[in-house]
C-alpha cells in the first residue's frame, strides 16, 4: 500500500505540472482583459502604465515561469516564514492579484473558513440526510417512502441552485422575513445571540446545497443497497436465522458503503471549490465567490492560482478515495 | 392648560432632539451595499468607481465637487482664485492654503509635506498610478511652509482644479506610504487596505472583494460629525438584489448604483422600506457611426481605417435619417425610467457647457424616409433600400447588458421601418471594452457599422473629452488600435477649435467653444448620435437622512452629514 501511495504521488507531479500549463494557457487565451475594468475616462497612456505595472504585458511563457516560481518556491517559503518566524522570503515577489494588488494566498486563507463552514456544513448535512433515506428507500423499494424520496431527489438533482436560492430568498427573506438574504461576513460568534444570528444566516445557503448534495448521495446509496440486497450472502445470512436488523445494518449497509464512500470522498474537493453560484446568490464570501469575481474582473493571477489549487485537491482526493477503497474492501489489494 | 403646554413642550423637545443631540457616533451603525465588492481603498491603484467611492470615506482631497458640480474647499481654508492670488496671473501655478490644526486619524498633524508626497507617489513612472491623468501638466509640487502648497504647471492651465480635487485625487499620509513608492506600491497591502485618512471614518477591518468595516474618525475636524459610530460596506451580488435589500426588505440602509428597469423599481417601492434617488452627470448612452469601411472583404490592416471611407454612412443625410427614426422618449421609458432622460448632446452638463439643441427629441419617421429617398436610397423589391446595386445593411454592435439588448431591438425595429437591414451583435463587456489589439471585437477596432455604449468625463471640465475627436486620436493598426476618436472623425476646423480651447482661459468663451464642438459632432454631422443622458440611481432606506446623491464626485461625498431619522 505504501509503495502504491508513493508511486501515485510521484505520478501526480507531472500530471499537475501539465494541468497547470493547460490552465494557464486556457485562462490566458480566454477573451477579456483587465483593461475592461478601467473606466473609459482614463486616457490610453495611463492605461498602458497600469498594465505595465501589473506585469500584464509580458509574454505568456515569461508569466507562466514566473507564476511557477511564485507558486512552488515563494509561497511555500512565505508559509514557512509565517509558521517558524525566519526571514527567507523577504523581498520576494508573491502572487499578486490584479484587482486588489494584494497576495492571492492571503485572500484564499481569509476566505477558506467561510467556505468550510457553509459549504462543509451543507455537505455533512447532505450526507447525514442522504444515507438513511437511501438505505430505507432501497429496503422498501417502490413503497410510498421510496416514491417520495425519488421525487425529492429528482427535484434536488434537476432544479438549479440559483433557482432554489432565489425561491428561498423570496419566501423566507422577503415574505416571511425569517432569515437575512445577505450573509454578514463580519459577524463574530461570541455568545448565544450571535450564534443564533450565524445559524440564521447560514440556514438558506445550507438548505439549498444540502438538498442538492443529499439528492445525489441518496441515489448512490439506494442503488448500491439494491444491488447488495439481492446478493447470495444476504440470503445466506437470512437462512442462518439472523434478525432482519442485523442483516440490513451489519451486512448489507457495510458492503453498500464501499462505493458510496468513494463518491463522498470525491465530492470533498468540491467543498473547497465552494458553490460558486450559491455563494454569489447569498453573498457568502467564500472561494467560489472569489473565483467568479476574479473571472469577471479578468484577474488572471487569482483565477490561475485558485483553479490550480482545486486541481491539486481533486488529484489528492482521488488518491485518498483509492486508498479508502483498499482499506474498506479486503478483496482489493494494490500491491 | 398646564398639562397641555407641558405636553406640547415635551413634544417639541422630542422633535428637536435629533438636532440638539448632534454628536459624533450617537446613531449607531449604518449599512451600505455595493453590488461590486471593494478591492482596495487606495484610489491611486484602482480606477474602479466602487474602490474610489468607498476609499473616499477615509481619504479626502484638498477640494471636492458638490452636487451641482461646483468646487468647494475640504482640507483648505479657502479656494484659490485669481482674486485672492491663489491662482497666478499667468495661470501657471496654484497655491493651496491648508486648514490649521488638521489631524490624521492616527493623531499626527496633516501638513503640506503629505500633499507634496501624494503628487510624487502618483507621478512615479514605475507605480502605474491609475489617476495619472489628474496630475497631467503638473511640473512641480512644493511646500512653501507647513500649511502652503504650490503647484506649478508646465504651461497656463485654464482649469487648475485637477490635481488634489475630487475623490479620484485624495491625499495620502506620507508617513504611511513613504516605502510604497513606484514599483513597491502593490507590496504595501496593509496601507492600501487600511489607509490613514482625514475623512469622517477610518477602516477597522478590510476583507478583499467582500466587506469593509469602518468606525468614526476620533480626530475628524468637526467634533459633531459623523453621526454614525460605525459604517459597514458589504459588496457583491447584483443591482436588483441590492435594491431589494434596501427598498423591499430593509436589511441595508444604502445601495449604490441600483440600475434596474422602471417596472421592477415600482414593484420594489411597494415594499415601503426605502426609496430610489437619482442624479444626472455627464454619462451619455450613444450610437457611434463608423466613418470608415469595416467590411471583412478588406485586407486586415486596412479594414476600418481612414483609407476606406464608409460606403453608406459617409453621407451626412443617411446618418441624420438614422437618428431621426429613433424615439428617444420611448427608450428612456423602457430602459431607465426616472434615471434617464433623452438627450441630443454629447456634453449634457454642466449647464454652461450644454448645447440647447433639442432637434432630435421628436421622432420623425416620414422625414427620415424622405431624406433617404433624396439621398438616392430607394426601397427595393424586398423592402430593403438600395443604391447603385448596394443594399442598405448595417451591423450594429454593443456590449452584453439587458438594457442595451432592449435598445438594440427597439432601434432595429425603427430602422427596419426605414427600409434598413440591421444585423445585431452583442459582445461580452470584458472583450468589448478590453482594448486587446488582437481581438476583432473591441469598441476601438469598431469592425461594425454602428455601435452603442456610454461614456462620460471625469470632473466638470469637458476639455479632455471634446479633445478626443482630433484627427491624430483615430485608432489604427499603427497605434495598436489605441485612441479615443472611435468614429474616425477628422475635420481640420475641429482640430483648430481644440487648439483654441486649450489656449482659452475665459470661462464664457470656453463654454461657447465646447458647445460649438459638441454641435459639430452631433447635430451638424450626426457622427455621434446621443440617446439617453443616464443618471445615477441609488437607493436608501426611509430611516437614513442627509443623503445627497452627488454625481460629480464620490456618491458618498457627504457621508459625514448622514444621520438616522428617529
Amino acid at each position: 500500500m505504501l509503495t502504491f501511495t508513493l508511486r501515485r504521488l510521484l505520478f501526480a507531479i507531472p500530471t499537475l505540472l501539465f494541468i497547470s500549463l493547460l490552465i494557464f494557457l486556457l485562462v490566458d487565451l480566454a477573451p477579456g482583459s483587465p483593461m475592461s475594468q478601467i473606466p473609459l475616462t482614463v486616457p490610453p497612456e495611463v492605461r498602458l502604465k497600469i498594465m505595465e505595472a501589473m506585469g500584464a504585458n509580458e509574454p505568456v511563457m515569461v508569466r507562466y515561469v514566473l507564476w511557477l516560481k511564485q507558486f512552488f518556491v515563494v509561497e511555500p517559503l512565505v508559509l514557512w516564514v509565517h509558521m517558524w518566524g525566519t526571514s527567507f522570503s523577504e523581498g520576494m515577489q508573491r502572487i499578486v492579484s490584479w484587482q486588489s494588488r494584494s497576495p492571492v494566498m492571503d485572500t484564499v486563507v481569509q476566505r477558506l473558513p467561510q467556505t468550510m463552514t457553509v459549504i462543509g456544513t451543507s455537505y455533512v448535512l447532505g450526507v447525514l440526510i442522504a444515507l438513511p433515506i437511501g438505505i430505507y428507500s432501497a429496503y422498501r423499494q417502490y413503497s410510498w417512502f421510496d416514491q417520495i424520496g425519488t421525487f425529492v431527489a429528482m427535484i434536488g438533482f434537476s432544479v438549479p441552485t440559483f433557482f432554489t436560492g432565489l425561491v428561498l430568498i423570496l419566501v423566507f427573506a422577503v415574505n416571511l422575513q425569517w432569515f437575512p438574504s445577505i450573509y454578514d461576513t463580519s459577524l463574530r460568534v461570541t455568545d448565544w445571540a450571535s450564534f443564533v444570528k450565524q445559524a440564521k444566516q447560514m440556514a438558506m445557503p445550507v438548505m439549498v446545497l444540502a438538498l442538492y448534495n443529499a439528492a445525489q448521495i441518496s441515489r448512490y446509496m439506494r442503488s448500491s443497497m439494491l444491488e447488495n440486497l439481492g446478493a447470495d450472502y444476504v440470503r445466506t445470512a437470512r437462512a442462518k436465522g439472523l434478525s432482519e436488523r442485523i442483516v440490513v445494518l451489519k451486512h448489507v449497509v457495510r458492503n453498500s458503503m464501499i462505493p458510496v464512500v468513494t463518491v463522498i470522498a470525491l465530492g470533498i474537493p468540491g467543498i473547497f471549490g465552494g458553490a460558486i453560484i450559491t455563494e454569489q446568490v447569498f453573498r457568502v464570501n467564500g472561494l467560489g465567490a472569489l473565483l467568479i469575481g476574479a473571472i469577471q474582473g479578468s484577474d488572471l493571477p487569482t483565477v490561475q492560482t485558485l483553479t490550480f489549487i482545486f486541481a491539486v485537491l481533486i488529484v489528492l482526493f482521488n488518491l485518498i478515495a483509492d486508498i479508502l477503497y483498499g482499506l474498506l474492501d479486503p478483496r482489493i489489494r494494490y500491491d | 392648560m398646564k398639562m397641555k403646554s407641558a405636553l406640547l413642550g415635551a413634544a417639541c423637545a422630542f422633535a428637536f432632539a435629533p438636532a440638539a443631540m448632534a454628536e459624533r457616533g450617537t446613531d449607531g451603525n449604518v449599512k451600505v451595499l455595493y453590488s461590486q465588492a471593494v478591492s482596495i481603498m487606495n484610489a491611486y491603484l484602482s480606477s474602479g468607481t466602487k474602490d474610489v467611492e468607498v476609499g473616499s470615506l477615509v481619504l479626502e482631497p484638498l477640494a471636492g465637487f458638490d452636487e451641482v458640480g461646483a468646487v468647494y474647499p475640504r482640507l483648505v481654508s479657502e479656494l484659490p482664485s485669481l482674486e485672492n492670488g491663489g491662482i497666478s496671473e499667468d495661470q501657471t501655478s496654484i497655491t493651496w492654503k491648508l486648514k490649521e490644526g488638521l489631524l490624521w486619524s492616527d493623531g499626527t498633524p496633516f501638513t503640506a509635506d503629505d500633499v507634496v508626497f501624494t503628487a510624487a507617489y502618483c507621478m512615479d513612472p514605475a507605480g502605474g498610478c491609475a489617476q495619472g491623468a489628474k496630475y497631467e501638466g503638473v511640473k512641480t509640487v512644493e511646500a512653501l511652509d507647513p500649511l502652503t502648497v504650490k503647484v506649478t504647471f508646465t504651461g497656463p492651465k485654464p482649469n487648475p482644479f485637477n490635481a488634489f480635487v475630487g475623490s479620484t485625487s485624495p491625499i495620502l499620509q506620507k508617513a504611511q506610504f513613504a516605502n510604497c513608492m513606484g514599483a513597491a506600491a502593490p507590496t504595501c497591502t496593509d496601507a492600501n487596505f487600511k489607509p490613514i485618512g482625514t475623512g469622517p471614518f477610518m477602516v477597522t477591518d478590510f476583507k478583499v472583494n467582500d466587506s469593509v468595516e469602518l468606525a468614526a474618525n476620533p480626530n475628524y475636524r468637526d467634533p459633531a460629525k459623523p453621526a454614525f459610530a460605525t459604517l459597514s460596506v458589504k459588496g457583491g451580488g447584483d443591482a436588483a438584489s441590492a435594491a431589494r435589500a434596501v427598498v423591499e426588505t430593509g436589511e441595508f440602509d444604502y445601495a449604490w448604483n441600483t440600475q434596474i428597469n422602471p417596472e421592477l423599481q415600482a414593484q420594489m417601492i411597494s415594499g415601503g422600506k426605502g426609496q430610489f434617488v437619482s442624479g444626472f452627470g455627464t454619462l451619455v448612452e450613444r450610437i457611434e457611426m463608423n466613418l470608415t469601411d469595416p467590411s471583412p472583404d478588406l485586407a486586415e490592416g486596412e479594414r476600418a481605417t481612414v483609407k476606406h471611407p464608409h460606403p453608406i454612412l459617409s453621407d451626412l443625410n443617411v446618418r441624420k435619417a438614422l437618428s431621426m427614426a429613433i424615439d428617444r422618449n420611448l427608450l428612456v421609458e423602457v430602459g431607465y425610467g426616472a434615471a434617464g432622460r433623452p438627450t441630443c448632446n454629447l456634453v449634457p452638463a454642466p449647464a454652461i457647457y450644454a448645447s440647447p439643441n433639442t432637434d432630435c427629441l421628436t421622432q420623425d419617421m416620414d422625414g427620415a424616409k424622405a431624406l433617404l429617398d433624396a439621398a438616392g436610397w430607394t426601397v427595393g423589391a424586398d423592402g430593403i433600400r438600395e443604391k447603385d446595386g448596394k443594399k442598405f445593411k448595417l451591423l450594429y454592435q454593443t456590449s452584453v447588458n439587458p438594457v442595451r439588448q432592449d435598445f438594440q431591438a427597439l432601434i432595429k425595429g425603427w430602422w427596419n421601418e426605414l427600409g434598413v437591414d440591421v444585423e445585431l451583435k452583442s459582445i461580452d463587456g470584458g472583450v468589448f471594452f478590453g482594448g486587446d489589439a488582437g481581438s476583432p471585437d473591441t469598441f476601438q477596432k469598431f469592425y461594425a457599422d454602428v455601435e452603442m455604449y456610454a461614456n462620460n468625463f471625469d470632473g466638470t471640465d469637458p476639455e479632455p473629452y471634446v479633445a478626443q475627436y482630433t484627427c491624430d486620436k483615430i485608432p489604427s493598426p499603427e497605434s495598436q488600435w489605441q485612441g479615443e476618436n472611435i468614429n474616425r472623425f477628422c475635420d481640420p476646423a475641429y482640430d483648430a477649435l481644440v487648439a483654441e480651447l486649450i489656449q482659452t482661459r475665459d470661462e464664457a468663451k470656453r463654454a461657447e467653444l465646447v458647445i460649438r464642438m459638441n454641435e459639430m459632432l452631433t447635430k451638424d454631422t450626426y457622427t455621434i448620435v446621443p440617446l439617453v443622458d443616464r443618471g445615477r440611481l441609488s437607493a436608501h432606506s426611509n430611516t437614513l437622512g442627509g443623503v445627497v446623491l452627488n454625481v460629480w464626485d464620490s456618491e458618498m461625498g457627504n457621508v459625514e452629514n448622514w444621520f438616522r431619522i428617529k
